[in-house]
């Protein structure tokens, strides 16, 4: 529906320049964001994905009821 | 280095899983009435059909389904899943236990401000975010509580790696701050009511903004962490692909904050821009469906387990409709589809895969869960919570499949022409009466869904007697070596952020004001760019309370005030709606479902007397309707006594009325008042049934005016504008 509205929008003077700000910075935040990940070390992704299965068995509970 | 022995706060976990399930079964029986109240629309009428009972109506029950559902029950459920996985991922207690006593409290506090202010009729209007003012400040109190208390657990965690789900409820708490206060920024006039700081077609961008980002962050995001956290531990294996899963965190994030713009300026986009974000748009699919791929992938290998599991297959399920309703969102973005899908029934029908399957199956896996570890004994009953599971999945085929239906039928029905040129279903109603056997089997659905979540609150509290409740749960970790804050040699500059809890938040906290920002300039600039239109005058003094009650009755909720450029809406409505008519608006009521017809050009369609009959019993001007009857409004006097506020304060806000207008303003408004009862007994049927009681101070006085007034700026009919 608001797409009967946006021309609003469109006529502001230079407002193309804020779409323009925010897909270049998403582009950059998204493609270095890919390269950070995939050279993320093995090591490190297999100890991080553990850490909910890091079960508290050894733990002892208490009951203060 | 010497293990520490701490505990884990049990308690407080508790107390959120009672609450999702009491609210939980709140919210979906509102539900369950409002669906029936389309079937049989005088359901609630108890004193009588003369006797209507204002805080039973329709528009303002919706609301209090709407809020009770996302911010109660699916509210509460977050802080569940929070609470209990944060304390594990970070191996530490919660930073400070007053604290979140003071969350769990204030938030409920707040969820029985809303279930009383809603019926009575204290809205904003502003869907998902109707509630006034003074509650709105406590919301964001109560929210920077929950930020401390779950930054300072991160502070002083015992675990180094920060797993992707703390991420996920990072970026919820920031967000969703800066969202509801943009949002919510109104003029308080008294106690309980407030106008919007923008008007019209900026407060329809602004809520919108809101609307679309809050289904992200409160709806979305959160669920995506308990997903990464939970969906690994019933299955006993790590998440598929823990890479995907940062992906997917960073894309879903600045998908909605940043491509937002670019959605709404879509037109304005050079060339190469627009290219770019073609590509990007496709490729972004990927990332969303990633999370969903993600879920399910985690439980390969285990399908043996899915079979057994009441459990996991809860979360089949709500992983599943994950992806379905984030497939239909896209779609529903396409031009040619929205046309077709907007003000119908196939949005409800969408939203409630997300929220039943998606919020709802979630959750419910995760409390069964908890259930067992929170008391340390098995499910009371593994067959109940099956049962559950499939009366859930029925009553969500049931719900959602009849409204896919009737969305359809409601938007071929809308744009079907005669040879000649007329419209085919000219009357609206017949495209209502049309759907009601859909309706019905929506109910079912709603009915089926309610029972097997009744079904979980037995099991769990049989569960809970049967076993023993662990208050705090000792645990032991190794205390954090402390460390430089300098980044260490050979540590990635990610991982060195990491540790560095404030300022990763901070960061984020500026990488989405940014994206925010480079969204919200326009907004501002939009209000001096709307085409001025010379005729559209403010409303006058009886007309703004009459505005109110229809703000207040919640009629935005079953009708639009925004007549599309269709050659079917112009023939059924007449002139379609320019921006320029809006100018006044605080705030903007062009709702979002068209249960009834667009009331935007209503005014001068219909005399006084049709109006007044209409509210009183819809059905005799409209056989077959199921607009709620609105008796009270001949009963209760119009209560003008804040005229003169609500006037000044809009005048702040930049409507033109002068200090005459409103020193005058009750005189004006009694004058006009005058008027319409002078035009009501024109009739003599209503001088023989109303001719006694003094109609003229009624609160439907108001409301006629208002509704008469309507969409006729333009018409080029002045004597009902102020001079």
């Amino acid at each position: 529906m608001l797409k009967f509205i946006k021309h609003n929008l469109s006529s502001i003077d230079g407002v193309e320049i804020y779409p323009i700000i925010s897909l270049v910075l998403f582009f950059i935040v998204f493609i270095t964001m890919v390269v950070f990940v995939i050279k993320l070390p093995k090591g490190k992704i297999d100890i991080v994905s553990q850490l909910p299965l890091e079960e508290d068995n050894n733990n002892k509970e208490i009951n203060h009821e | 280095m010497e293990k520490e022995q701490f505990y884990y706060d049990n308690k407080i976990v508790k107390m959120f899983l009672w609450a999702t399930i009491l609210w939980g079964v709140v919210g979906m029986l509102v539900g369950l009435l409002v669906a029936l109240l389309f079937i049989f629309p005088g359901l609630l009428e108890f004193a009588g059909s003369d006797n209507a009972i204002s805080f039973l109506s329709f528009g303002r029950l919706r609301p209090l389904h709407t809020n009770a559902v996302i911010f109660a029950f699916v509210g509460n459920g977050i802080f569940l899943g929070v609470y209990y996985s944060t304390q594990r991922l970070l191996k530490a207690r919660m930073f400070n236990d007053v604290l979140s006593r003071i969350h769990f409290w204030g938030w409920q506090a707040i969820i029985v401000a809303a279930a009383i202010t809603l019926p009575l009729g204290l809205s904003s209007s502003k869907e998902y975010a109707e509630l006034e003012w003074p509650i709105d400040i406590a919301v964001v109190l109560i929210w920077v509580v929950f930020g401390i208390n779950l930054i300072g657990t991160i502070l002083k965690r015992r675990q180094r790696h920060i797993y992707v789900a703390i991420w996920f409820y990072i970026a919820t708490l920031v967000t969703i701050a800066v969202l509801y206060i943009f949002n919510n920024l109104e003029m308080p006039v008294t106690a309980f009511k407030s106008y919007s700081v923008y008007a019209g077609v900026q407060d329809a961008l602004v809520q919108w903004w809101y609307g679309h980002n809050a289904v992200a962050f409160f709806l979305t995001t959160p669920i995506l962490g308990l997903m990464y956290y939970f969906v690994p531990k019933v299955a006993n294996r790590p998440v598929y692909s823990y890479r995907l899963s940062i992906i997917h965190f960073w894309t879903l994030i600045f998908l909605y904050i940043w491509a937002g713009p670019h959605h709404l300026l879509y037109s304005a986009l050079p060339e190469w821009a627009q290219n770019l974000g073609t590509v990007f748009s496709v490729m972004l699919i990927f990332p969303s469906w990633g999370g969903m791929i993600n879920g399910l992938l985690t439980l390969r290998g285990a399908w043996d387990k899915v079979r057994e599991n009441p459990i996991l297959k809860f979360f089949v399920v709500a992983i599943t409709g994950y992806g379905m309703s984030t497939f239909e969102g896209p779609m529903l973005s396409f031009k040619n589809l929205n046309a077709i899908g907007h003000y119908t029934d196939w949005i409800v029908g969408h939203v409630h895969i997300g929220a039943l399957a998606w919020n709802g199956f979630m959750i419910a896996g995760i409390v069964y869960w908890l259930a067992e570890k929170l008391w340390k004994t098995p499910l009371y009953s593994k067959k109940l919570a099956n049962t559950h599971f499939w009366l859930g999945t029925l009553g969500i085929l049931f719900y959602a499949i009849p409204l896919y239906v009737a969305g359809f039928t409601q938007a071929f029905m809308w744009k079907q022409f005669n040879p000649d040129g007329t419209l085919v279903y000219g009357n609206f109603l017949e495209t209502v009466t049309q759907v009601l056997p859909m309706y019905a089997m929506r109910a079912i659905g709603g009915t089926l869904y309610l029972t097997g979540f009744i079904l979980l609150a037995i099991n769990i509290i049989k569960t809970a007697k049967a076993g023993s409740a662990v208050e705090d749960e000792l645990a032991e970790s190794v205390p954090l070596k402390k460390i430089s804050g300098q980044r260490i040699a050979g540590e990635g500059w990610h991982t060195w952020l990491e540790r560095r809890t404030v300022l990763f938040t901070i960061l984020t906290t500026v990488a989405i004001l940014i994206g925010g920002l480079v969204e919200i300039v326009p907004l501002i600039l939009v209000e001096s760019n709307v085409t001025k239109i010379e005729s559209v005058k403010p409303y006058t003094p009886l007309e703004l309370e009459g505005r109110d009650i229809y703000i207040r009755e919640g009629c935005n909720n079953c009708h639009s005030q925004m007549i599309r450029p269709f050659r079917s809406e112009v023939e059924r409505y007449g002139e379609y709606s320019k921006a320029g008519e809006f100018v006044y608006d605080f705030p903007f009521l062009w709702g979002s479902r068209r249960t009834g017809p667009d009331v935007h050009r209503i005014g001068g369609k219909y005399n006084n007397n049709w109006h007044f009959n209409h509210m009183m019993d819809p059905r005799s001007t409209s056989p077959g309707s199921i607009m709620p009857r609105y008796s009270w409004l001949i009963k209760n006097d119009l209560n003008a006594s804040n005229l003169e506020d609500k006037m000044s304060g809009l005048a702040k806000l930049g409507v033109p009325y002068s200090s005459e207008d409103i020193s005058g303003a009750k005189q004006n408004l009694l004058a006009q008042a005058k008027e319409i009862e002078t035009s009501l007994r024109q009739d003599p049927e209503f001088v023989s049934n109303y001719g006694s009681s003094n109609i003229q101070n009624k609160e439907i006085v108001a409301l006629i005016a208002y509704l008469q007034r309507l969409g006729t700026d333009i018409k080029g009919n002045s004597n009902t504008a102020l001079k």
